[in-house]
């Protein structure tokens, strides 16, 4: 088995075995999760580089606790005390932390293609931890893990997106993951939240009912409202979004019963959903998935820094 | 993956047997029983030798030892031997206070060896630790001393000593080779080559 | 002392001349034109093998000078200009300051008299400051040389405000430029709406974003009766926006880049090339076919380049932080000629058309041809000529080229204005 890339960035560069072995490699390390010491010495002496430009605490947090579990020396690096701030390009931040002797670069930048332009300025491996509304692939392994553990394939499985799909980097990498499993993918959204071409992300199917399509699903992945958006809005009112594709006890009825519920979090109960479908026992796997994000970036560190670029991926 | 024919088979499936049969005896004598008593085997193919010292034990004493399995795959010292394939470590029982015996095919340079005494000690604080291996072959570049041996076998750092298990290659046999040059040295892979 | 410019290809609609000729020049004029020519004392240059049009004239184009002399200047501009067979080009407005006064644009010209490589024609703001709020000196830009009116870079947003520049305007009988890009349509847009903004996370440009603002303009110019020219086009239904206007007898032009015929939206790629990034976006194939067609059928009246040059530091950027636009004068001749004329989708005769009379006629500057009598702006180039492009090739000083690696055939050698020679030899003078 081979594991040959070097970045985390696109996930369409990975194949349904690639994506297999990180989901493997994580329930590996979820046994190291599971215990008292909670600590393996796989990435002794490498240096991690968190580069958070933009704010992120749950990611970043996330990263840095599969790093120091890996036993990496981990920076954090960002955030509005930083060199953008005073007018440095990426570009030249980048050369100043290849200056460190630095392993990887962990990035979250409001610009798409950022991560790109770092893997052009250093030679180190760089994870995509999330640019813009471009990619979040560290997110899409991590619900893929979730739905993986509850259902165990992918095959044929009927994955439903609701919310605002135009504007999320978290469907940028989730849609053409699923769609590389093999699972069938409707997004459902009021108009203003369908990205131009969905069918470019591999988007099988576009509603704008979720009463329509909630029977069919086996997956229900809610997106995250942006609250703080109003003028633009791209809806009357959080009341009326609510009441069209809002997850309530009311539309439970129309689900099938081993369906599960998606967030990638930070959760607006009332908005997505009611409280009752948020904190189901059975179907929520939200906390699930925050546990899986730890798992999976463990696993992409261990895979991306032991399998890329030292002359053994053979 | 080139593997030439191997020189010469060092222990053949009865051998093996005898081998696996004594040890069993070896660690019930020196533990005084099977009180506290549980085998770890080192994936891949120690775990399956600890399956048969767990057998023997059964068919000597009536008891059945706990028994775990060990990946150290995150506590290797080096990418080196960097495999992306990761085996589940399996260790059902607490192993606080236990007599564990770990369990190995081949004994070389005792790397593994190091890091499978650390994957343990972050599962708990074992009362001590043993180590079982069917072959010894030298060549320590760490201060490790089997506790039971099957054989010992001397050879060169340009040949390679390998365990093939009925259960996973078709055949029980330990076999030595000249390395090509490039080739995959330790355990043979599962599943062939 | 006399030119003489022998064996030369001439190519000129204008005179109906497609032949080999003898060119000569005496002065800032073309003296004689003929078959066997011989002047005593007159340099004679050998073009045997190669082609001589009249001055090409790129009517969109951005020297930078005054405010952003760091991405370009009208020194440097114009010698790209040269290098890339141009004898002139119209200055876009958006300098800073604003090209929106007289003293502006006599600062434009006389740059462009002492240091300049090529002739420019200013163009003005229709409004000041660019903001669209309050009509230009228009009166005084033009008594100052100004020969026409573009909110280039942004465009009118108000029709109101569009139409009282226009109907105010067009006693002066100047074209009025449009940028067409509705801004609440167009937002933050950063690529074509659809494949490519949904692929790379962008936001997108719709084409409609273009197209509502091309209809509204046409419908604002048969009001007013002003001339209007609709810059760099780059959809389909603004080709047809066009075509419907033309076929109505509105005094309606348009123009399209080779960037915007031959790349499309597919070029940009998860490595977010910011030289891809121009504005208007590029847009899909069909669209880019489309306006092909329409220059192969007359409805895009000039090709230009909207050169559009920036500092290094700025384009290496992230792509929504880096600002729009790509050179183009080094490479519009070579495209043409390579995606146009070689593949026999037009002939030189209408490559002339689209390069040097059109813009001409659009502009209302003097008109020039390879006939007696007639100002000695002349562009000569090797058709067969093989080349890469390459950045330490450009006489712009920005780099920032879409079209970095294409291997292109046809290349500009000698340019004169005037009967003074601006490039020989491919070495700008």
């Amino acid at each position: 088995m081979a594991f040959n890339h070097k970045h985390l960035i696109d996930i369409t560069e990975y194949s349904d075995t690639d994506l297999m072995t990180i989901l493997e490699t994580a329930k590996a390390f979820s046994q190291v999760n599971e215990r008292a010491i909670k600590k393996v010495p796989t990435l002794k002496g490498k240096t991690i580089v968190n580069m958070f430009n933009e704010p992120s605490t749950r990611t970043r947090s996330s990263f840095e606790l599969a790093e120091k579990r890996l036993s990496a020396d981990t920076l954090n690096f960002g955030g509005s005390s930083t060199s953008t701030v005073k007018g440095e390009s990426l570009i030249d931040t980048v050369m100043t932390l290849n200056s460190y002797k630095i392993d990887m670069i962990v990035v979250r930048d409001k610009h798409a293609g950022a991560p790109y332009i770092i893997t052009q300025s250093s030679p180190v491996s760089v994870i995509d931890a999330g640019d813009g509304k471009h990619g979040h692939p560290t997110q899409a392994l991590l619900d893929l893990y979730s739905i993986w553990e509850r259902k165990g394939s992918f095959d044929g499985l009927k994955v439903g997106i609701v919310g605002d799909i135009a504007h999320s980097r978290v469907c940028g990498s989730l849609i053409p993951a699923l769609k590389i499993m093999g699972a069938e993918v409707t997004i459902v959204a009021p108009g203003t939240l369908i990205p131009a071409a969905p069918e470019v992300l591999g988007a099988d199917h576009v509603s704008y009912c979720l009463d329509d399509v909630l029977p069919d699903l086996d997956v229900v992945y809610m997106l995250r409202i942006q609250r703080e958006r109003l003028e633009g809005a791209p809806f009357p009112s959080l009341r009326e979004y609510h009441q069209l594709f809002g997850l309530t006890k009311k539309r439970e009825r129309l689900m099938k019963p081993d369906a599960i519920i998606c967030h990638p979090g930070p959760i607006n109960r009332g908005v997505e959903f009611d409280s009752y479908m948020a904190d189901h026992p059975e179907r929520s796997v939200i906390l699930d998935q925050v546990y899986a994000g730890i798992c999976v970036r463990m696993a992409a560190l261990y895979l991306l820094l032991g399998g890329a670029d030292n002359g053994l991926a053979s | 993956m080139s593997t030439s024919s191997p020189k010469a088979v060092i222990m053949d499936e009865a051998a093996v047997s005898r081998a696996m049969t004594r040890i069993a005896h070896e660690i019930l004598e020196r533990n005084e029983g099977c009180d506290n008593l549980a085998i770890v085997g080192i994936v891949t193919r120690g775990d399956l030798l600890a399956q048969q010292l767990v057998d023997r034990i059964k068919e000597i004493e009536g008891v059945d030892v706990p028994l775990g399995r060990l990946d150290i795959s995150f506590y290797r010292d080096d990418f080196q031997t960097f495999s992306p394939e990761v085996h589940a470590t399996d260790i059902p029982f607490d192993v606080d206070g236990k007599r564990i015996v770990l369990v190995d095919d081949i004994l070389y340079t005792g790397r593994t060896i190091r890091c499978a005494l650390d994957a343990v000690m972050d599962l708990g604080r074992p009362a001590r630790i043993e180590l079982a291996v069917l072959v010894d072959r030298g060549h320590r570049e760490l201060p490790i001393c089997p506790d039971f041996v099957g054989k010992n076998v001397p050879s060169s750092h340009e040949e390679n000593v390998r365990l093939y298990l009925k259960e996973v290659d078709g055949r029980t046999s330990v076999e030595i080779f000249d390395i090509a040059p490039g080739a995959h040295v330790g355990s043979a892979p599962l599943g062939g080559e | 002392m006399a030119l003489l410019l022998k064996n030369a290809h001439v190519v000129d609609p204008s005179v109906e001349l497609d032949g080999i000729r003898d060119v000569l020049i005496d002065g800032d004029r073309i003296a004689e034109v003929g078959e066997n020519l011989s002047a005593d004392g007159a340099e004679v240059i050998d073009l045997s093998g190669k082609y001589l049009v009249p001055g090409l004239v790129d009517m969109h184009v951005h020297l930078r000078e005054p405010g952003y002399e760091h991405k370009e200047d009208i020194e440097s501009g114009t010698r790209a200009a040269a290098h890339g067979g141009f004898t002139g080009v119209c200055s876009m407005p958006n300098t800073d300051p604003v090209t929106d006064n007289g003293v502006t644009i006599e600062y434009v010209k006389s740059v462009a008299a002492a240091k300049g490589h090529c002739r420019v024609y200013p163009s003005g703001a229709m409004t000041k400051g660019l903001k669209g709020e309050i009509i230009s000196e228009m009166g005084d830009m033009v008594a100052h040389g100004c020969v026409a009116f573009t909110d280039d870079g942004r465009g009118v947003q108000g029709a109101g405000m569009l139409r009282r520049a226009m109907d105010y305007g067009k006693m002066f009988g100047k074209v009025f430029m449009s940028h067409c890009q509705d801004e609440d349509l167009v937002g933050e847009g950063q690529v074509n709406e659809g494949v490519a903004s949904t692929r790379l996370g962008l936001l997108g440009w719709p084409a409609e974003g273009e197209e509502i603002q091309i209809a509204r303009d046409i419908a604002i110019a048969k009001l007013t009766g002003a001339k209007l020219h609709i810059q760099h086009i780059s959809t389909a239904h603004g080709i047809e926006l066009v075509r419907a206007a033309k076929a109505e007898g509105l005094p309606v032009t348009c123009e399209a880049t080779p960037h915007h015929m031959f790349l499309t939206e597919d070029a940009i790629t998860g490595t977010y090339d910011t030289s891809l990034k121009v504005n208007p976006p590029l847009r899909t194939a069909d669209d880019a076919a489309a306006v092909v067609a329409a220059v192969v059928d007359g409805t895009v009246d000039a090709i230009v380049t909207d050169h559009a040059p920036h500092a290094d530091w700025e384009k290496s950027r992230e792509f929504e932080l880096a600002p729009f636009g790509m050179i183009g004068l080094e490479t519009s001749l070579a495209l043409v000629i390579t995606n146009l004329v070689k593949t026999g989708k037009i002939d030189y005769a209408r490559m002339v058309e689209l390069m040097s009379i059109a813009p001409r006629r659009i502009l209302g500057v003097d008109q020039v041809s390879i006939a007696a009598g007639s100002l000695a702006d002349i562009t000569v180039f090797d058709a067969d000529a093989t080349w890469t492009v390459c950045e330490d090739d450009f006489e712009s000083a920005a780099k920032n080229s879409g079209f970095k690696g294409a291997e292109l055939t046809g290349r500009a050698t000698d340019v004169f204005v005037g009967g003074v020679a601006t490039m020989r030899d491919g070495v700008v003078c």
